[in-house]
């Protein structure tokens, strides 16, 4: 009895550690993931640079984003197709099978479509300012789409 | 296999009470680019995140064989004002 428990307790750290090793992310990945999330405000996993997007849906996100006037210093992107590691890591992280993904202050918000219908809903706006990204417009005084 | 439209909307109605659904393969015919427009009662209550997670989980084994997937979704009363707005 004893040594059946013995043994069952030796052994499943190591099935669990070969599993989750195959099937999931490291532990390091992951550390590296989450700070890398949260390393700005605003977090923009792309194809591309902002200068140079390589995908449509990564230069509509980082269109949508220069929309919203959100400052360089606040902004961070991160060109997966520079960093394979970086590519399947991030889609296992926020369990979102593509790619651009947008995080504001660590929280993931979504991908193309959903950055799209937010952005004209007015939601993006709306959550930008309300995490310090962008000011918060007061009444009407300030007609931010004036343009 | 390459996917195609009629396997994709099977896999939707499966596990999906759609009114109206949209699949718009924008590939060519290559299977590997496309949009979907679902309506459904299923989606009332849920944020927009919810529902576009829950899409990518029910067409997790299709997604993951093409190179590009957009999703809009909406309740049969989003979907009015969607068409009303023209869009």
């Amino acid at each position: 009895m004893l040594r059946t428990a013995l043994r069952s307790s030796l052994l499943r750290p190591n099935v669990l550690a070969r599993f989750s090793a195959a099937r999931f992310l490291s532990q390091e990945a992951r550390a590296t993931i989450q700070n890398a999330v949260s390393a700005s405000p605003v977090v923009l996993f792309m194809k591309g640079t902002p200068d140079h997007p390589e995908c449509g849906f990564s230069r509509a996100a980082i269109q949508i984003l220069g929309l919203q006037q959100v400052p360089a210093e606040k902004l961070k992107t991160y060109n997966v197709l520079a960093d394979p590691e970086l590519r399947s890591g991030i889609k296992e992280f926020s369990e979102w099978p593509t790619i651009p993904q947008l995080y504001v202050n660590g929280e993931f918000v979504g991908g193309c479509d959903i950055l799209l219908s937010m952005h004209q809903s007015g939601e993006l706006e709306k959550l930008l300012e309300s995490n310090d990204v962008i000011p918060k417009v007061e009444g009407e005084a300030v007609p931010v789409h004036a343009a | 296999m390459p996917i195609d439209t009629v396997n994709l909307e099977a896999a939707i109605r499966k596990s999906l009470n759609c009114t109206h659904i949209e699949i718009e393969d924008q590939s060519n015919g290559c299977g590997e680019n496309y949009a979907i427009l679902l309506v459904s009662d299923d989606f009332e209550g849920k944020s927009t995140l919810v529902r576009h997670r829950w899409i990518n989980q029910l067409l997790k084994d299709e997604i993951s064989q093409m190179h590009a997937f957009s999703q809009k979704t909406f309740t049969p009363k989003q979907y009015e004002i969607h068409l009303a707005k023209g869009n």
